[in-house]
């Protein structure tokens, strides 16, 4: 099926990331910002979906908006609102936000103006109906040794933490 | 106009796969028509089924043996007073069951009840609906924690603890199972709903009888795990009633909570209608090898037809049991009536083009209702586990067992 009002979405769906995005770090209740980034995280899902890659908004919604926000959400929920509205919720730090800020902007405006140079214009292509297929064949098959290092990495992360957590194992 | 509406008829595509909207949103319609009916059936099935489990007669006043007591109850609920706890968050209050019963519904969209009976057909089926039925986890989160209020945040707490871990291992199941659909001549597999039953179509078997006994292990984790996603008996901790009161949605009242009944029971149906594609042929006809050829064909395809007279028979025989006292005479000819109905659609469905395009939907539902009907049966038998119990088999039963099952699929996929 051809895709419908694509430009509308777009924006739409960019506008809705981008401002909860803002509502993540201006919210002073915890829960209501993790809520912001769930609906964040769901923008950018359906902005994949209209890249056509729908494994990777697939992957995005159940590992990000169902998994680990909900393990966001079970530490949150038990923070007592009342002690934690009363704390300061941004740091002082006007000359390193200024330099980040700054930097970041650099590095778009660069990409807008020598994106076309910088990015092929074709990269490889990858049909809705097979995105998964091919999505597997790039990860078990090229980029085989890189992702085998990416798992091998959680896995110390993962013993990390039950470590730290644990005195007696 | 006409011709849009009529040209898909042709087609064997999915109206979604088709780009026909005007299908689309008549196969959605239908759905939500048939979930809600279901929804409704299932509350007095429910009732009766664990009433009679326990030698007792269930609802009996509202209508004929109860059969008018769920549309008694939900206009209750719809007449009752909405209340909001003065403490309550309420915009996450407001949007957490709304946020349930849409993800509850959403999921349906890819369900395939025949090979053209899908809303639409997606490249990413099975991650779409394991997806999107966990988000409705944020909702039973939300509720609990917007309450403010212990019981239901103890629940919300333990809901959100028991639902991700049991996702773990309903993930390696249906992971095991789609490893499975690419053992064909291309090596592919697929995680489209419709191409995983076609999978089983094309392998002459139900993938739970497949590698035995490894699909049928992988079927027994994804059939506890889903039990204890959809937060029921023996797996129903986050609702306790002993313990919590009603979990995470203690404060809800009227409207709202009919809402959480709701979502209830259609995640149910959908992780069933999961298990079913999976597992057990989707809308395919039992014993497709065994009893094969043009009059076995024939012979399942009379079923649905037969089963809707049988319906019909036994409404009509308790017709006739009717007390006969005045008092029941609107009851007696509602009663006869519904069976007349029920006959009405036993002999529509004996026509062949009717019977050609339905049979596909009654053997999908058949399977889904027998997997409904295991629910009834588990919350009838078992006792409610703890909670370190829970933990216990979801991570150190179920997930090993999940991983081993994956591995040796891998094995035997390569091997023969």
């Amino acid at each position: 099926m051809a895709p419908v009002a694509t430009t509308f979405f777009f924006y739409f769906l960019s506008a809705l990331t981008v401002l909860s995005g803002v509502l993540v770090i201006t919210r002073k209740n915890a829960v209501h910002s993790a809520l912001a980034l769930i609906v964040s995280l769901l923008g950018q899902a359906a902005l994949y979906l209209m890249l056509y890659a729908p494994f990777v908004a697939g992957v995005q919604i159940i590992l990000y908006a169902g998994g680990i926000m909900v393990l966001f959400l079970f530490v949150i929920m038990l923070v007592s609102i009342e002690k934690a509205q009363k704390e300061e919720q941004f740091n002082q730090q006007w000359l390193v936000g200024l330099a980040a800020a700054l930097a970041l902007g650099a590095l778009f405006v660069l990409v807008y103006v020598k994106g076309r140079a910088l990015f092929p214009d074709r990269g490889i292509l990858m049909p809705e109906q097979s995105n998964t297929q091919q999505v597997a064949v790039l990860l078990y098959g090229n980029y085989m040794f890189t992702f085998e290092i990416a798992s091998l990495l959680l896995l110390v992360a993962i013993i990390g933490a039950v470590v730290m957590a644990k005195k007696r194992i | 106009m006409l011709d849009y509406i009529t040209s898909y008829l042709k087609s064997d595509l999915t109206p979604g796969s088709a780009g026909n909207l005007f299908w689309a949103f008549v196969y959605i319609v239908l759905i939500f028509l048939g979930l809600s009916v279901a929804v409704i059936a299932m509350n007095w099935l429910e009732r009766k089924i664990l009433a009679h489990m326990q030698v007792r007669l269930g609802p009996m006043r509202v209508g004929p043996h109860g059969l008018l007591q769920p549309i008694a109850d939900a206009l209750k609920l719809l007449i009752k007073e909405d209340i909001m706890p003065s403490a309550a968050d309420p915009w996450v209050f407001w949007s957490a069951p709304l946020l349930v019963v849409i993800t509850a519904f959403t999921v349906f969209v890819v369900v395939p009840f025949g090979p053209t009976h899908a809303v639409t057909d997606m490249n990413i089926g099975v991650l779409f609906m394991l997806g999107v039925s966990s988000l409705s986890v944020l909702g039973v989160v939300m509720a609990g924690w917007a309450s403010n209020s212990h019981y239901p945040l103890m629940g919300a707490l333990r809901s959100s603890a028991q639902m991700v871990s049991y996702e773990i291992a309903m993930g390696l199941a249906v992971i095991s199972a789609v490893l499975m659909t690419s053992l064909n001549n291309e090596g592919t597999g697929t995680l489209s709903m419709i191409g995983i039953v076609q999978a089983q179509q094309a392998q002459h078997v139900w993938f739970a009888f497949k590698f035995f006994p490894l699909g049928l292990i992988a079927f027994f984790i994804f059939a506890v795990a889903m039990v204890a996603e959809t937060n029921r008996a023996p797996f129903d901790l986050p609702e306790a009633e002993s313990e919590l009161t009603a979990g995470f949605h203690t404060e809800y009242s009227g409207f709202r909570w009919s809402l959480f009944f709701l979502a209830e029971y259609s995640a149910m149906i959908a992780v069933s209608s999961i298990a079913v594609t999976l597992w057990l042929g989707g809308w395919m006809r039992p014993f497709p090898n065994a009893l094969n050829g043009e009059t076995w064909d024939l012979v399942f395809s009379l079923v649905p037809g037969l089963t809707f007279l049988l319906l019909a028979a036994i409404t009509f025989y308790s017709t006739a049991r009717m007390p006969k006292h005045p008092y029941f005479k609107v009851q007696t000819i509602g009663l006869g009536g519904f069976g007349a109905v029920l006959a009405l659609i036993g002999v529509a469905l004996f026509i062949p083009p009717v019977r050609d395009r339905v049979q596909d939907i009654f053997w999908f539902s058949a399977k889904v209702a027998f997997s409904m009907y295991m629910y009834i049966w588990y919350r009838g038998t078992f006792p409610r586990y703890r909670f370190d119990q829970l933990m216990k088999v979801g991570w150190k039963v179920l997930l090993p067992l999940g991983i081993g099952v994956l591995v040796l699929t891998a094995i035997a996929g390569i091997l023969f």
